[in-house]
C-alpha cells in the first residue's frame, strides 16, 4: 500500500516541473549526441547572448573536448576574438553598466537549463511579442515584463499577441508573425533549438558521459548481486 | 616470517580484546533467523552513513564555505574536479537515500513493535539519530548557497523567532546576523562537517551497543532467548556472522542498483533530490515564488503550515517529532508484531501511513485553502495515531502468540506468484513490427487489472480485521 502511494506521489511530481507559470510550453528537441547542433548553438550563444550573459562555469577547452573539436578551430569559429582556450565564457559587459541600462544584471546562464528547463527556454526565446509602452518595445508570453529585449528579432521578425478574453481575463491565445525576419519560422525554430541544446549541455557538461557510464556501473552491480545471492544461498543451506 | 606475524598478532591480542569484540558482536551474536526484507534497512543506513562520510570528506577538499565562493565552488566540483560530479551526486543522492532508508527502518519498528519493552532505549537512541540527521541535512542544504538553500534556511531559522520573549534574540544568535549570511554559512559548515557527524557517530555506536545488549526483535515479535539449547544458544537464532553478513551484502547490492540508477540517470529526481531553484545562486533580495523544503522534511513542514498560528505551528511541528520519542510508552498492547495485533492497530497504522505520505506531498505544494484543509485532517490523524494509542492498543483483541518463530514465504517463494500476477494483468499477443519480424507484445489487460485490484482490496480489508 505504502509503495503504491509513494509511486503515485513520484509520478505526480514529474508532471509538475519548475516555474511554468500556467503557460503551455513548446517542447524543445534536446539531443546532446548531436555535436553539430551543439557547435551551432555555441556559435549562436557567442554571437547573440555572450554580449550580456556570461556562462562562467564552462571553458572553451571543455567545449572543444566534449564536441570533439580542434582547439584552434573552436578559438577561430566559436570563441570571441582574443579569448584563450582555458578561458571561461565571460561576458564583456560589466554589471554596473548593465544595472544602469536594464535595471538588473543579466544572469549567468551556465545553469539556466537546470533551473528553468529546456522547454521553458525554448518557449521563452520564441515568446517575445510587440507591445507598445514597454521600454524594450516587447513583452514575453512566458516571462511577463522581462527586462530583456528580443535580441533575435532580426532573425525571427516581429510577433504580435492574439489576445482572447477567457472568464474575464485577457489570455494570450497565440503569437502571430507580423513581419518576417531573415529566417523562415522553421529555420528560426531550429536555430533556437540549437541554442537551447547548447544551454542544456552547458548546464551539466558531463551528463552524456554520466549516462554512458551508468550502463557499466549497473551491469557491474547486477553481477555483484548475482554473486552475493549465490553466496548467501550457499551459507544459508543449513538454516531451517 | 610467519612466526614473526604470529608474534605480532599475539602481542596485539594480549593487549586488545579484538576476538572478544568480534565474537560478541558478530560471530556469537545470535539474531532471529526469520528476518525479512524490512530488516535490511539497518545495515543499509550504516552503508549510507559511510558513503556520506567518505564523499563528504572528498567534497570539503574543494568546497569553499564563503558566501562569495560557495556556489561557484560547487559548480567547480561538478565540472573541473576529476570525478567531482560523481562524488557530489553520491553525496546529494545519499542524503535522500539516508532518509528513505531511515524512514523504512523506523516503519519496520512500528510494524513489528521493535520499540517495545525491553528495547525502549534503542528506539530513543534511534530517534536521537533521526533528529541529528535532520539537523545534519538541514545545515548541509545551506552549503551549496543556491536560492532554495538560502530561503529554506531563512524560513526555518525564522521559526525560532516565533518563540515568545526570547525568540528574536534566539534566531539572531543562531544566524549570527540579521539575515542568513556568510556568518551563518560558516557556522553551518562547521556543524555539518564536524559537530553533528561526531554526535551522529557516537549515537550510532550507542544504538548498536544497546541493540546487542537486549538482542534483535523479529517479525513475530517473540523473544528467541526463551527457547535455548543446552549451550544456552537460542534455538531460533543464527550467528550474525556469517549468516546475516552475507545476506546483508545482497541487500547492499540491490540498494546500490537503485542508488546508481538515480546517480547516473536522474540525479535531480525530478526536482526532489536537487531542487530546480537551487541552481540559481542565493540572492537575498529576490524571494522565490514558492519555497519548499527538500522532500524528507515536507511532512513536518506541512504540519507547520496546517496550524494557523505561527508559534502553535512550531509547537506542532516539534511535537510531531517529540511524540515519536514517547512511542514505547504510548503503546499498551501485550504483543509486539503486527502479525498478532488486532484490527484496530492495523487500521490506525494504515491511516497513519496515508496521513504521513499525504502530508509529505502537501508540503511540496503551495498552501491553497483546500490543501490546508486536507493538511489539517492529516495532521489530526498523525497526532491521533500516537495520542490515542494508549486507548486503542489496550482494548484491541490480539491473536495468540506462537511458541517459536513461524515460517513465512520468502521472496524466492513468491516469484511464481509474481509471474502469475504479471500474466494476469497483461495480455500477450503476436504482432509484426516495422521490419516485418514477428514480436511478442505485452499489453495491459483491463479485466485482469480490475480483478487483481478487487482481490487486493478484499485481502487488504480482511488483513485489517
Amino acid at each position: 500500500m505504502k509503495r503504491i502511494l509513494s509511486t503515485l506521489l513520484f509520478l505526480l511530481s514529474f508532471s509538475a516541473n519548475a516555474s511554468s507559470g500556467g503557460v503551455k510550453l513548446e517542447e524543445a528537441d534536446i539531443d546532446l549526441t548531436d555535436t553539430v547542433s551543439l557547435e551551432r548553438g555555441a556559435k549562436h550563444y557567442v554571437t547573440y547572448c555572450l554580449g550580456c550573459h556570461s556562462a562562467k562555469h564552462i571553458r572553451y577547452k571543455r567545449i572543444a573536448l566534449d564536441l570533439h573539436l580542434d582547439e584552434a578551430e573552436i578559438l577561430k569559429n566559436v570563441a570571441p576574438l582574443g579569448a584563450g582556450i582555458y578561458d571561461q565564457m565571460h561576458s564583456a559587459m560589466n554589471g554596473h553598466d548593465a544595472e544602469k541600462w536594464f535595471g538588473t544584471t543579466p544572469p549567468d546562464l551556465s545553469l539556466i537549463a537546470r533551473s528553468r528547463g529546456a522547454d521553458w527556454l525554448y518557449s521563452y526565446l520564441k515568446g517575445f511579442y510587440t507591445e507598445k509602452g514597454k521600454p524594450t518595445g516587447v513583452n514575453n508570453a512566458v516571462f511577463k515584463d522581462v527586462a530583456m529585449p528580443n535580441v533575435l528579432w532580426q532573425l525571427q521578425g516581429t510577433q504580435v499577441a492574439v489576445v482572447k478574453n477567457i472568464d474575464g481575463q485577457d489570455v494570450i491565445a497565440e503569437l502571430k508573425l507580423e513581419q518576417p525576419g531573415q529566417l523562415s519560422p522553421k529555420e528560426f525554430d531550429k536555430m533556437v533549438n540549437d541554442l537551447v541544446n547548447f544551454l542544456v549541455y552547458v548546464g551539466e557538461p558531463v551528463q552524456l558521459e554520466r549516462q554512458q557510464m551508468g550502463k557499466y556501473a549497473l551491469f557491474f552491480i547486477l553481477m555483484f548481486i548475482v554473486l552475493a545471492y549465490l553466496l548467501k544461498k550457499e551459507y544459508w543451506k543449513d538454516v531451517h | 616470517m610467519k612466526q614473526r606475524l604470529n608474534n605480532c598478532s599475539d602481542w596485539f591480542l594480549e593487549r586488545f580484546p579484538l576476538s572478544d569484540l568480534w565474537n560478541e558482536h558478530m560471530a556469537h551474536y545470535y539474531a532471529p533467523k526469520n528476518f525479512n526484507i524490512w530488516y535490511f534497512f539497518g545495515s543499509l543506513a550504516l552503508l549510507v552513513l559511510v558513503n556520506q562520510f567518505i564523499t563528504g570528506i572528498l567534497l570539503t577538499m574543494n568546497y569553499k564555505p564563503d558566501a562569495e565562493l560557495a556556489f561557484d565552488s560547487v559548480e567547480y566540483i561538478m565540472r573541473d574536479v576529476d570525478w567531482g560530479w560523481l562524488v557530489r551526486y553520491m553525496h546529494s543522492t545519499g542524503a535522500s537515500a539516508f532518509f528513505i532508508v531511515v524512514y523504512l527502518h523506523m516503519f519496520r519498528g512500528l510494524l513489528y513493535g521493535s520499540f517495545k519493552q525491553p528495547r525502549e532505549l534503542i528506539w530513543i537512541f534511534g530517534m536521537l539519530i533521526f533528529v541529528c540527521l535532520m539537523a545534519e541535512a538541514f545545515m548541509g542544504y545551506l552549503l551549496p548557497w543556491g536560492q532554495m538553500s538560502y530561503w529554506g534556511a531563512q524560513v526555518i531559522i525564522s521559526l525560532f523567532s516565533a518563540i515568545p520573549v526570547i525568540g528574536d534574540e534566539l534566531s539572531l544568535w543562531v544566524r549570527g546576523d540579521y539575515v542568513v549570511s556568510d556568518a551563518t554559512l560558516n557556522r553551518f559548515f562547521a556543524f555539518h562537517v564536524i559537530a553533528v557527524p561526531l554526535v551522529l557517530l557516537i549515537l550510532v555506536f550507542l544504538h548498536i551497543v544497546a541493540l546487542h545488549e537486549v538482542g534483535s526483535n523479529n517479525p513475530d515479535g517473540i523473544e528467541i532467548k526463551e527457547n535455548v539449547n543446552w549451550q544456552g544458544r537460542p534455538l531460533d537464532g543464527i550467528a550474525f556472522h556469517p549468516y546475516y553478513t552475507v545476506k546483508d551484502i545482497v541487500g547492499v547490492g540491490v540498494f546500490m542498483f537503485f542508488f546508481a540508477t538515480v546517480i547516473f540517470y536522474m540525479p535531480e529526481m525530478g526536482g526532489f533530490f536537487l531542487e530546480h531553484a537551487n541552481f540559481i545562486p542565493a540572492d537575498p533580495l529576490k524571494t522565490p515564488e514558492h519555497i519548499a523544503p527538500v522532500w524528507y522534511f515536507t511532512p513536518f513542514y506541512a504540519i507547520l503550515r496546517a496550524v494557523p498560528d505561527k508559534f502553535a505551528g512550531v509547537i506542532a511541528m516539534g511535537g510531531a517529532i517529540v511524540v515519536l520519542f514517547m512511542l514505547p510508552w504510548l503503546d499498551r498492547s501485550p504483543v509486539r508484531s503486527i502479525r498478532y495485533r488486532g484490527g484496530m492497530f492495523k487500521k490506525a497504522l494504515l491511516l497513519f501511513v496515508i496521513a504521513f505520505i499525504g502530508l509529505g506531498y502537501l508540503g511540496t505544494q503551495p498552501a491553497t485553502p483546500a490543501a490546508t484543509t486536507v493538511a489539517r485532517i492529516f495532521t489530526a490523524v498523525y497526532f491521533g495515531f500516537f495520542l490515542l494509542m494508549p486507548l486503542y492498543t489496550r482494548w484491541e483483541k490480539t491473536k495468540p502468540l506462537p511458541e517459536r518463530l513461524t515460517d513465512q514465504p520468502t521472496i524466492e517463494d513468491r516469484i511464481p506468484g509474481l509471474i502469475a500476477l504479471v500474466n494476469e494483468v497483461t495480455d500477450v499477443r503476436q504482432a509484426t513490427d516495422a521490419t516485418g519480424a514477428t514480436v511478442t507484445q505485452r499489453r495491459p489487460n483491463p479485466a485482469g487489472i480490475k480483478a487483481v485490484l478487487f482481490r487486493f482490496a478484499k485481502n487488504l480489508k480482511e488483513s485489517l480485521d
